[in-house]
C-alpha cells in the first residue's frame, strides 16, 4: 500500500538554510547538504528546498546547490521559490531536481503549468498554493500569503489539476506558523474535489496534528519547517506514533 | 567495468549518475550505438510521457539496438514501461522484450501515484539482501500488468508488476535512485550482477 509522507521543509537564502535550526550534532547546520543527508538518514520521505533569495545571481547559486544536494541525497525533493519559466525549470532538473514547486508564477501565467507538463510530464509539477480564509472563504494569495487575489481556492486547485500539475501543495495562512493544526476542513474537500495527491502545509505542532491531517484531512503527505528543524518532533518518533494510530508510513 | 546511461533527453539522469557514483562506480551518457554496444552495464532510464520517448529513441536507432543487447540492461521508471509490448499512454507500441501490457490507472484512486510502496513477492537476484515489503519511491500513473516475467509486485488499484526480468532484461517501475539506501542496494545488486 502507498505510504502517507513526511516532508521538512528547508527555507534557502543564498545557498544556507534560513530558519534558525537547532542541530548541534550537525557539522554546519547551515549547510543544506548536511541538513538534507541528516533528514534523508532519519525516516523523511521526501525534502522541499524553498529558496527566498532575491539576488541576481540567485538562479546559479540555485542551480548550484541542486547539484549539490542530488549527489549526497538518496531521496526524492521539490525545489521551488522565483520558478517562472520553463528554462528555468529545465536547469533545475538537470541538476537533479525530482520536481519543482510554482506559486506566485503560475496565478500570474497558468499556461506555466501546461507547458512544464508538457514538456516535462506532470510528475515533477508541484503547483503551491497559499489561502487564507476570509469570511467563510479561501482566498489565493500570493508573495508568500502577503498579497490577496480574487480567486477561490478550490476553483484554482481544479484549474490547476485541469492544467496538469501533478500535485498541490496547500499551505493555510490562517494556519501557518500557529502550531495549531492543519486546515484539515479544506485539505479534506480538496481532496474529494481533486484526483492529485495534496500535500498539507501551515500549522504542524505535535504529533497528533499528523495524525489528524492524514486521516480528517485526507492529505497525501504532510510538510513541516520549524518542529523538525527545532528537534520537537524526530521523524523517527512521528512515524512510530502514526503506525500506532493505524496510519501506514515507511519506517 | 563500463556503465552506460542511455541518454535520450528523458528524465532524471543526473541522479542516476549520482547514485552510481555514491556506490564507487562511475557511469557515462550516451546515445551512440557504438558506445552502447561496448558498456558491461547498461541503464535505461526514463520519465515522461510514453509515444515521445519513443519517438527519440527511433530517431537515434536505439528502438532497434536495445532488444538486440547481450549484456545486463536495467530500465527503471518509463524506461521499463517502454520495454513492454504496448502502452496505454499515447497507444505506444513498446521494444517488445517484455510480454505485457502497460495500462493507466483508473480513477478510483489518485493519478499519478507518487509517493513509497512496498514492493514482495520478489523473485530475482536484483533483490538480493532486500526484505518483502521493502518500500520503493515511485512515480507513474501507468503500471505493468502481472505477468509470468514479474519478479516484483506491488498494490496500488490493483497488483501490478513493479519489477520484470527476462534474461539479461530488468526494469524496476520504482526509483532505485530514490529509494534510499535499499534502493541503491537494488542498482548495487545489478552492478555487480
Amino acid at each position: 500500500m502507498l505510504t502517507k509522507r513526511i516532508i521538512p521543509c528547508l527555507d534557502i537564502k543564498n545557498g544556507r538554510t534560513v530558519k534558525g535550526v537547532n542541530f548541534l550534532d550537525l557539522r554546519d547546520a547551515g549547510d543544506p547538504v548536511d541538513l538534507a543527508q541528516f533528514y534523508a538518514e532519519n525516516g523523511a520521505d521526501e525534502l522541499v528546498f524553498l529558496d527566498i533569495s532575491a539576488t541576481e545571481e540567485k538562479r546559479k547559486t540555485l542551480a548550484d546547490l541542486v547539484l549539490r544536494i542530488a549527489e549526497k541525497v538518496n531521496i526524492p525533493f521539490t525545489v521551488g521559490g522565483g520558478i517562472s519559466s520553463v528554462e528555468d525549470v529545465d536547469v533545475l532538473l538537470q541538476c537533479g531536481a525530482d520536481k519543482v514547486s510554482i506559486n506566485s508564477s503560475a496565478v500570474k501565467r497558468p499556461a506555466l503549468i501546461n507547458e512544464l507538463s508538457a514538456k516535462f510530464g506532470s510528475q515533477c509539477v508541484v503547483v503551491a498554493i497559499d489561502a487564507r480564509q476570509i469570511d467563510n472563504e479561501w482566498k489565493v494569495h500570493l508573495v508568500g500569503g502577503k498579497i490577496p487575489t480574487k480567486l477561490n481556492l478550490f476553483d484554482w486547485a481544479k484549474e490547476v489539476e485541469t492544467r496538469g500539475a501533478g500535485e498541490i501543495l496547500f499551505t493555510s495562512m490562517n494556519n501557518d506558523g500557529t502550531k495549531s493544526g492543519f486546515a484539515n476542513e479544506a485539505l479534506a474537500q480538496l481532496s474529494e474535489e481533486l484526483n492529485i495527491p495534496i500535500i498539507a502545509s501551515g500549522g504542524a505542532g505535535n504529533m497528533q496534528h499528523f495524525a489528524d491531517t492524514f486521516k480528517l484531512g485526507k492529505a497525501d503527505a504532510a510538510l513541516a519547517a520549524s518542529v523538525f528543524h527545532f528537534k520537537e518532533i524526530a521523524i523517527s518518533n512521528l512515524k512510530d506514533f502514526l503506525n500506532n494510530k493505524g496510519i501506514l508510513v515507511r519506517r | 567495468m563500463k556503465i552506460v546511461i542511455i541518454n535520450y533527453g528523458a528524465g532524471n539522469i543526473q541522479s542516476i549518475k549520482f547514485a552510481i557514483q555514491r556506490l564507487g562506480f562511475e557511469a557515462q551518457l550516451s546515445d551512440s550505438v557504438e558506445e552502447i554496444q561496448q558498456a558491461d552495464k547498461i541503464i535505461f532510464p526514463g520519465v515522461g510521457e510514453a509515444s515521445s520517448a519513443m519517438q527519440k529513441l527511433k530517431v537515434t536507432g536505439l528502438d532497434q539496438l536495445i532488444p538486440q543487447l547481450k549484456q545486463p540492461v536495467l530500465g527503471i521508471c518509463l524506461g521499463m514501461q517502454l520495454m513492454c509490448q504496448h502502452s496505454e499512454e499515447g497507444n505506444t507500441k513498446g521494444l517488445g522484450i517484455f510480454d505485457v501490457e502497460v495500462k493507466r490507472f483508473s480513477n478510483q484512486v489518485k493519478v499519478p501515484q507518487i509517493g513509497w510502496n512496498q514492493i514482495s513477492n520478489l523473485k530475482s537476484d536484483l533483490f538480493r539482501g532486500i526484505k518483502e515489503n521493502e518500500f520503493m519511491y515511485l512515480v507513474h500513473s501507468f503500471y505493468a500488468e502481472k505477468c509470468s516475467e514479474m519478479i516484483a509486485e506491488t498494490s496500488y488499484d490493483t497488483y501490478y508488476a513493479s519489477a520484470l526480468q527476462k534474461d539479461n532484461f530488468y526494469g524496476v517501475q520504482f526509483h532505485p535512485e530514490k529509494s534510499s539506501d535499499a534502493g541503491e542496494k537494488i542498482l548495487e545488486n545489478f552492478l555487480k550482477s
